[in-house]
């Protein structure tokens, strides 16, 4: 008889439910499951009816990024048996709205991304025929690990800033533009200060580090915004010192 | 099309929930009982200054069970917030030195030297 | 009553958010910024299978390697049933093509001088696959699609599943799609539409794809009468992990890695692909074609030297002897996946590994423009077959194919919507029948039968039909038992009765894509009686270039089945040779 473990799944019909309810179902304990492969199991043999996002099932796509037990994780990389005896709470990612069962509306994080101007701006084209702008394996290392974000928002559902203020630009987004900052190939690191000097910028990041803990990509988003606070400090001083023509 | 999705709301005790979450409270807490103890070696400070009497005076004052359960209770939160920031500077700051990123560890090891040396700098101010 | 206007009317369309599609669009929006152009996919574009490709991409850029070289690479790779027209100008332009993603910010790896670095790759005799570590996809398809949002004018439809084409008086005249989050059915109306929709390996059952491969653009193309072409060569790659499919990639073999038998025993040697060497070889042994070392592997599990595992037979891919520094530098995201997935760690681990399905060489018939003979309507990416890739495909060369055929279909169909006359509003009654049919799904009273049963028989029945060693007997047993599913399917119910997210009647609905595909790819290799590169038949074991020279179309009958028809292979420098490897 093949061990068993209960998910509690969070269940919300728009167009039905006023507000999510749960739902139980016991799935089989296998040990190379996933929490993910436990919501397909359901999905195809128990309840057709289930609504969730998956994809690549590697931890390379950012998709399936739900709270287990409440805590963001990403349902893929998750195992099963780390939860035995059971039960497991699987519940929509935090943070963001719930638009049916485990499916969040991430709108909100995809207006976010254009703000930040995330893309090489250069004062000037250098022609793809002239060749790759050069860049040493040390340049690329300085915001390597920024450009690992997989846009997972698990960082969004841990921050507690942004569960309570959601215009906050958020840890990814601003990693991602320091991710760009520190690409030696890019010259745009004015313009994007510029938008997040704001109130809902940097500087709505009271450096809580929950982000950090939780990406499962190291990304270090916590690091990249007080990095960035610096910066932005280190760039009022010398605008309120020098004058025009040396800044 | 209306929005039909549903927000959750956050509840007032959410900082209660996790313990990473009760850790940074406490670590913003502390901020306060710093400025209760910068206050307090103020006051000492000026009481020093007035004489013998006043000193005195002040440390009377010191002894009454309040202020020990406060100042303890404080000394504690002045721990919390020292290990916490150590701890998050590397973080925070990147240092490079001749092209090499300097570990975190070293970091951190370094502003615990430094604190010691400071303190001992005081101490031998204060005993000589 | 009237009919609801469309949710949006655009010059060019694009279906599929991944490198091919974002690349066509951004191709559009650069050059002709006077015309609309928009991005529909079924998922947020940064979640699009692009994202997992792992190795590198191929362009010709070090010193002493010449375009002559990866144009033959590519042909020989291809087992000659490439174009070589075709290939001869994807070569010239996959270089320039990663330089641009370069300039968008790309993080190539790099030598000591900042230069871009190549590495080898399997079949190429040269070292010209430019990577990004061992993440080469997942930072191109980030680049593209963070370059993307610079042209705000773009217009994204994410998460709309294209549920079919319009298509009137032999051209294009839009999409009808589902919106996920509301479940409303509307037209999106375009002069021109680009398919980009990648691959569909979830016809099988053990696959590197993810959920989302399920082959949708192909579908819309087939049945819109534009043909499929060469639909029988699948790709088995030879790594992937047991039990969850997972892709390790070729680069471990280009940076040195062994496959090994039960007996700890270099086995490709058995197999005319060179001799064994402590380094890598290039085009020899661990470097050798990916269809060549698949094959290799159902040699070896036949003389019962494959090791068994709960999970299947599998061989060992050997790593120890690169040292951990090179492992981290080089290959961090294997070592990730293999600690995580296998509980293993390559450094000291062997790891297991067995063929997969991966890619799919066949796709919707274009030229070399992206052009179908459907006006307005292209195809790029995984999704299409120019052809380039022939009966095999080499690691690395699909990347900059997504690049290069992206930003020639993204032209194309800008020069053709340039000058092309509105879409109609007479297709409006295809829209009706289409938002009729689709409610009608939903609608079916359940029997004791369900998508997911009927998806994996359809698995089951493709991985008997269309393994890597395929006969006669088998394919047609398998046409039969599709043919049968094909009849289930339409009487299955949709449980869920939800507009909003209805992932269940998604599901029925790319179930219904990949049964038409799987068709086509059972009829073609039923067809194709030779063996030429992915396809292998042990009843026509030899490689027949009399006969079978050519490609095959699939095209879509009035009873939806598929009819297939030949057209013969360009070959324009390099006649038709035999394939050496590791000699």
């Amino acid at each position: 008889m093949d061990d068993q473990i209960r998910l509690r799944v969070t269940r919300y019909r728009p167009d039905k439910d006023r507000e999510p309810t749960w739902q139980d179902y016991d799935v089989p304990l296998r040990e190379e499951w996933t929490v993910l492969d436990a919501l397909n199991h359901v999905k195809s043999d128990i309840d057709t009816t289930l609504a969730f996002r998956w994809s690549c099932r590697m931890g390379i796509c950012g998709s399936c990024g739900m709270n287990v037990e409440g805590e963001p994780r990403l349902t893929c990389a998750t195992f099963l048996s780390d939860y035995a005896p059971g039960p497991v709470r699987v519940e929509p990612l935090g943070n963001f709205p719930v638009a049916r069962d485990l499916v969040v509306d991430i709108e909100d994080f995809m207006e976010k991304l254009p703000r930040v101007k995330p893309w090489i701006i250069r004062d000037e084209e250098q022609p793809v025929d002239d060749g790759e702008y050069l860049q040493t394996p040390e340049e690329l290392d300085a915001y390597k690990q920024f450009s690992m974000c997989i846009n997972c928002m698990l960082c969004y559902a841990a921050c507690p800033v942004y569960g309570l203020d959601p215009d906050f630009v958020g840890p990814a987004a601003i990693a991602l533009a320091e991710r760009y900052d520190l690409d030696s190939r890019d010259q745009g690191a004015r313009e994007r200060l510029d938008v997040l000097i704001e109130h809902e910028g940097v500087y709505g990041c009271t450096f809580v580090g929950e982000c950090t803990r939780v990406c499962p990509k190291h990304v270090d988003p916590a690091g990249a915004i007080q990095r960035y606070k610096l910066k932005a400090a280190q760039q009022s001083v010398k605008a309120f010192l020098l004058p025009r023509a040396l800044r | 099309m209306s929005d039909l999705s549903y927000r959750r709301p956050i509840s007032v005790w959410w900082w209660t929930r996790k313990r990473t979450y009760f850790l940074f409270v406490m670590r913003e807490l502390s901020s306060l009982f710093i400025a209760w103890l910068v206050l307090y070696l103020l006051l000492l400070i000026r009481a020093v200054d007035r004489g013998p009497a006043a000193y005195a005076d002040f440390l009377d004052r010191a002894a009454s069970p309040w202020l020990v359960v406060l100042n303890v209770v404080a000394f504690g939160f002045v721990l919390l917030h020292t290990v916490t920031w150590f701890s998050l500077t590397p973080q925070a700051m990147v240092v490079s030195v001749r092209g090499r990123r300097v570990p975190g560890a070293a970091i951190i090891a370094g502003q615990y030297a430094g604190l010691v040396v400071v303190s001992a700098i005081v101490y031998w101010l204060v005993t000589r | 009553m009237s009919d609801p206007p469309p949710a949006g009317t655009h010059d060019v369309l694009l279906v599929g958010g991944g490198a091919a599609g974002l690349r066509a669009a951004i191709a559009v929006a650069e050059s002709r910024p006077d015309l609309d152009v928009a991005v529909v996919s079924k998922v947020y574009p940064m979640r699009s299978h692009t994202v997992s490709a792992e190795g590198g991409a191929a362009g010709v850029i070090a010193e002493g390697d010449t375009l002559e070289e990866h144009i033959y690479d590519t042909i020989s790779g291809s087992d000659w049933l490439g174009d070589q027209d075709a290939i001869e100008a994807f070569v010239h332009e996959a270089p320039r093509e990663l330089l641009r993603l370069e300039h968008w910010g790309c993080p190539w790896s790099r030598q000591q001088d900042g230069h871009v670095a190549v590495r080898a790759f399997g079949g190429m005799k040269k070292m010209r696959t430019w990577f990004a570590a061992d993440k080469t996809g997942f930072h191109m398809l980030h680049a593209l699609f963070q370059t993307s949002l610079k042209f705000g004018a773009v217009r994204r439809y994410d998460e709309w599943f294209v549920t079919k084409l319009l298509v009137d008086d032999g051209r294009v005249h839009g999409v009808v799609a589902v919106e996920l989050r509301t479940g409303r059915i509307e037209a999106i109306a375009a002069k021109a539409v680009i398919l980009a929709t990648g691959g569909c390996g979830k016809v099988f059952p053990f696959t590197t794809n993810a959920n989302i491969n399920t082959g949708d653009g192909m579908a819309l193309a087939y049945r819109a009468g534009a043909p499929l072409k060469d639909m029988e060569f699948v790709q088995y790659h030879p790594t992937g992990l047991p039990f969850t499919g997972i892709l390790i990639t070729e680069a471990t073999r280009a940076e040195g890695a062994w496959l090994l038998n039960k007996d700890g025993y270099r086995y490709l040697q058995d197999y005319d692909l060179g001799k064994p060497t402590p380094t890598p070889e290039l085009r020899s042994m661990e470097l050798g074609p990916r269809d060549r070392l698949s094959q290799a592997f159902i040699h070896e599990q036949e003389k019962g030297r494959t090791v068994e595992s709960p999970y299947g037979d599998v061989v060992h891919l050997d790593l120890r002897h690169l040292g951990a520094k090179l492992i981290d530098t080089k290959l961090p995201f294997v070592r990730e996946l293999c600690l995580k997935y296998e509980r293993i760690d390559p450094v000291t681990d062997l790891i297991p590994v067995r063929p997969v399905v991966h890619y799919m060489m066949g796709g919707v018939s274009t030229d070399g423009d992206g052009a179908t003979p459907v006006a307005g309507l292209f195809a790029a990416g995984e999704t299409a077959c120019v052809s380039i890739n022939g009966a095999n495909r080499l690691g690395s060369n699909s990347l900059p194919e997504c690049l290069v055929f992206g930003a020639r279909a993204g032209a194309a169909a800008a020069e053709y919507a340039g000058s092309a006359a509105p879409p109609s509003p007479t297709v409006a009654a295809q829209v009706s029948d289409e938002v009729r049919r689709i409610e009608g799904v939903m609608g079916e009273v359940p029997r004791d039968d369900s998508v997911a049963s009927i998806r994996t028989e359809m698995q089951e029945t493709m991985e008997e039909a269309a393994g890597i060693y395929r006969n006669g007997e088998a394919l047609a047993k398998g046409a039969d038992r599709l043919r049968e599913l094909q009849g289930r399917l339409p009487k299955v119910g949709v449980l869920d009765t939800s507009r909003s997210w209805n992932t269940e009647l998604v599901g029925a609905l790319e179930a219904a894509n990949m049964l038409d595909i799987a068709e086509c790819m059972l009829a073609s290799a039923l067809q194709r009686e030779e063996s030429r590169g992915a396809h292998q038949r042990t009843d026509f074991p030899a490689r027949d270039d009399e006969r079978f020279l050519v490609h095959q179309l699939n095209h879509r009958d009035a009873d939806g089945t598929p009819r297939v028809e030949k057209l013969p292979v360009t070959i324009t420098r390099w006649p038709p040779g035999e394939r050496v490897y590791g000699r």
